[in-house]
């Protein structure tokens, strides 16, 4: 037995393994309380009946199954409400499932609400205490980490005040110091670490890191970037179901972010009423879901057609490109716009050429802007008037790919 | 070394053997937290106010001095009592909100946690216990009080008086495991913590608190089918030193809340994740 357990407590063995769970929520508060009322009732009598939903309930939760070992991260991902802190909830023993079965080998430590049981009135220090004890420590334990908890927390100045008079972000770097301190063999995150500065995120993420290797971690995030830098597998929820499951990190977050696009429309943002874009469209190409696919690197036609309604002159053109998480990451100025007279109630199209376009692949929204000048007085501007698809085989988290190679060869 | 598993699942086989000695493994783990939490409370409760302990027996001081005027001014006319009528009342205003208390400790206790319980997987049992240290703690400064009153109308002092902390825990063991009984639904229904306050109200009508049982009529069958009286009187009895004449009654009440209490606890073991779903703070 014991042999048998030396074999297995190396990175091979499994501590959580989830089959066929499930779990089912109501949408009314006093309905919901009454069914609270019968589960009290069943629960309590150990009836193993009921699997159906009943009126005004929906499975919260739906056939989730997973397997993972020490040292593996699973990135759980999708849309506010999609089941994944329920899932958590469900995996940390709070509440149960009401299909299927969990088993999670040893300690579990969870990172969902950081500084549980501070009271505002009392100091640091003595909050340390409680948040320690409700997390399982001893008070040997939590005597023998005081120095370095508060150290962590860089609130050496202030741990004798009480907690009420701390900013949240104090609030948070005490929680986190004090949850750091866990050595746990299962380790669930839940969206905590957004609150705190840089510097606090950073050293959080580099406890984390330290962590990892002989951790089972499973992650709840909306930070694509930092999912696809810890997790080495995901699972994508919508609705409590699961929609992509498996170790292709980069594949599960493009069809999160997919799962966006389908309501893309172009939104005008601005418009004095001068101008109206009709059309746009990259030359060459047949869009797919209003998506034009370009390959990393080729030069595209990009095509508008606007009406003037009752500009003289011709306006200048300008386009910016957002990512898709709408960070703005290039803008285009056309060279040689000749801002000549033009003639009211009359369609104009523009074509520009954009060279070799190096942009990572992933996808991106072309805003359309048209203006007196340059940056100056703005007639109309529409987002997404154009979505790319960049194609590339290489996965990447910055907008860029450049062109490169090597030119000298090693002798 | 092996690691402990755990299994969660819909499908439970609900041995009670095993839950209880889960519960009661879990609590007496958890003492460490239960008394942190107990702690905790202590001091923030009274760190943020200047009248701080007064408040403790603020409510049993005030229902007695009303009975008391009410009956030295002649307003009504109570039966003797056989020690001086003071004593007589506010032993048993103290002794009934220990007892109040103690029914409502396990409620207000895990109400109060709501906000941990729903996002950290922690020993329950802590809060329980934290509860009865919290009791304990207002209990011993009631005590005290007491005392003090008991020599200052020159009750005197017995040896019976060493017995009265035994009675006071009989107390909180029998408001615990009321109130354990009532918490899984109380925490649903906000509706139960106000019967609760009302109810006890009228219960203290029928009950010894600042009158004697009457020698004949419904009241008297009321009181004595009442399981708080043998509680309430023995307490009282002891401390002025009388014979204790509910003992018998007292000891069937305590020996009948341990099995109560047992399943209560396992109640509440079972029901803390139901609750917590529906919850969701």
């Amino acid at each position: 037995m014991s042999d048998k357990n030396k074999m297995t407590s190396n990175t091979q063995e499994i501590l959580v393994k989830v089959e066929g769970l499930s779990k089912k929520f109501c949408k009314e508060l006093k309905t919901s309380l009454w069914y609270g009322v019968k589960d009290l009732v069943s629960g309590v009598r150990g009836s193993s009946e009921e699997r159906e939903l009943r009126p005004k309930e929906f499975w919260a939760v739906k056939d989730i199954n997973f397997e993972l070992r020490r040292g593996e991260c699973l990135g759980l991902i999708g849309h506010n409400g999609a089941g994944k802190s329920t899932l958590l909830k469900i995996l940390n023993g709070l509440i149960n499932p009401d299909a299927g079965k969990v088993t999670i080998k040893g300690r579990v430590g969870a990172l969902i609400e950081l500084g549980a049981g501070f009271n505002p009135i009392l100091s640091g220090r003595e909050n340390i205490y409680n948040n320690g004890a409700i997390l399982g420590f001893s008070r040997k334990e939590i005597d023998s980490k005081l120095e370095e908890i508060i150290a962590f927390a860089e609130l050496e100045e202030f741990i004798d005040m009480p907690v009420q008079h701390y900013s949240s972000g104090m609030k948070v770097r005490l929680g986190f110091a004090v949850a750091a301190q866990m050595e746990p063999d299962v380790l669930i995150i839940d969206e905590v670490l957004a609150v705190g500065d840089l510097g606090f995120i950073l050293k959080c993420f580099k406890t984390i890191d330290t962590i990892l290797p002989h951790t089972a971690v499973i992650f709840v995030s909306h930070n694509m970037p930092m999912v696809s830098r810890i997790c080495n597998q995901v699972i994508l929820m919508e609705r409590g179901e699961n929609k992509f499951q498996g170790e292709d990190v980069s594949r599960g977050i493009d069809y999160y972010y997919n799962t966006f696009l389908t309501s893309e429309d172009s939104n005008v943002v601005y418009t004095d009423n001068s101008l109206e874009l009709i059309d746009a469209s990259v030359k060459g190409v047949t869009p797919i879901n209003n998506v034009y696919s370009v390959k990393w690197g080729e030069t595209v036609v990009l095509n508008f057609n606007i009406k003037n309604f009752s500009l003289t002159k011709a306006p200048y053109i300008s386009l910016a490109v957002y990512d898709k998480e709408q960070r703005a990451v290039a803008e285009i100025y056309p060279e040689g716009q000749q801002l000549n007279k033009i003639v009211i109630d009359e369609e104009i199209s523009f074509s520009f050429v954009l060279k070799n376009i190096y942009l990572s692949k992933g996808i991106y929204h072309i805003t359309f802007n048209a203006s007196e000048k340059a940056a100056f007085n703005v007639n109309y501007k529409i987002h997404k008037a154009i979505t790319l698809k960049i194609d590339h085989e290489k996965q990447m988290w910055t907008p860029f790919l450049l062109d490169s190679e090597v030119i000298n060869r090693i002798k | 070394m092996a690691l402990e598993t755990r299994v969660y699942q819909k499908e439970r086989t609900i041995k009670f053997g095993a839950l209880l000695k889960a519960s009661l493994k879990d609590m007496y783990h958890s003492r460490f937290l239960a008394r942190q939490l107990a702690e905790r409370d202590i001091k923030a409760m009274y760190r943020q106010s200047y009248l701080g302990i007064i408040w403790a027996f603020i409510t049993p001081i005030a229902t007695a001095a009303v009975w008391i005027f009410l009956n030295s001014s002649g307003t009504i006319n109570l039966s003797d009592t056989g020690i001086p009528y003071p004593v007589y009342a506010f032993s048993g205003t103290l002794i009934w909100s220990i007892i109040v208390a103690a029914i409502n400790s396990p409620m207000q206790g895990t109400q109060a946690a709501k906000g941990i319980l729903t996002k950290i997987n922690f020993p329950k049992e802590a809060l329980l216990l934290s509860g009865v240290y919290k009791l304990l703690f207002d209990s011993a400064i009631k005590i005290f009080l007491l005392i003090l009153f008991v020599f200052i109308y020159g009750v005197g002092f017995h040896w019976s008086l060493l017995l009265f902390p035994i009675a006071i825990l009989g107390a909180i063991i029998f408001g615990t495991t009321v109130g354990l009984f009532l918490t899984p639904m109380g925490l649903l229904y906000n509706d139960i913590g106000k019967i609760i306050t009302f109810g006890m109200q009228f219960l203290m009508y029928v009950t010894p608190v600042v009158y004697a049982i009457p020698k004949e009529g419904i009241m008297k069958t009321l009181m004595l089918w009442n399981p708080i009286t043998p509680i309430v009187l023995t307490a009282r009895d002891l401390v002025v030193g009388f014979t204790p004449v509910h003992l018998t009654y007292f000891a069937i009440v305590l020996m009948g809340c341990i099995p109560l209490l047992f399943l209560g606890l396992i109640i509440y073991r079972l029901s803390i994740p139901i609750i917590v779903e529906r919850l969701s703070a």
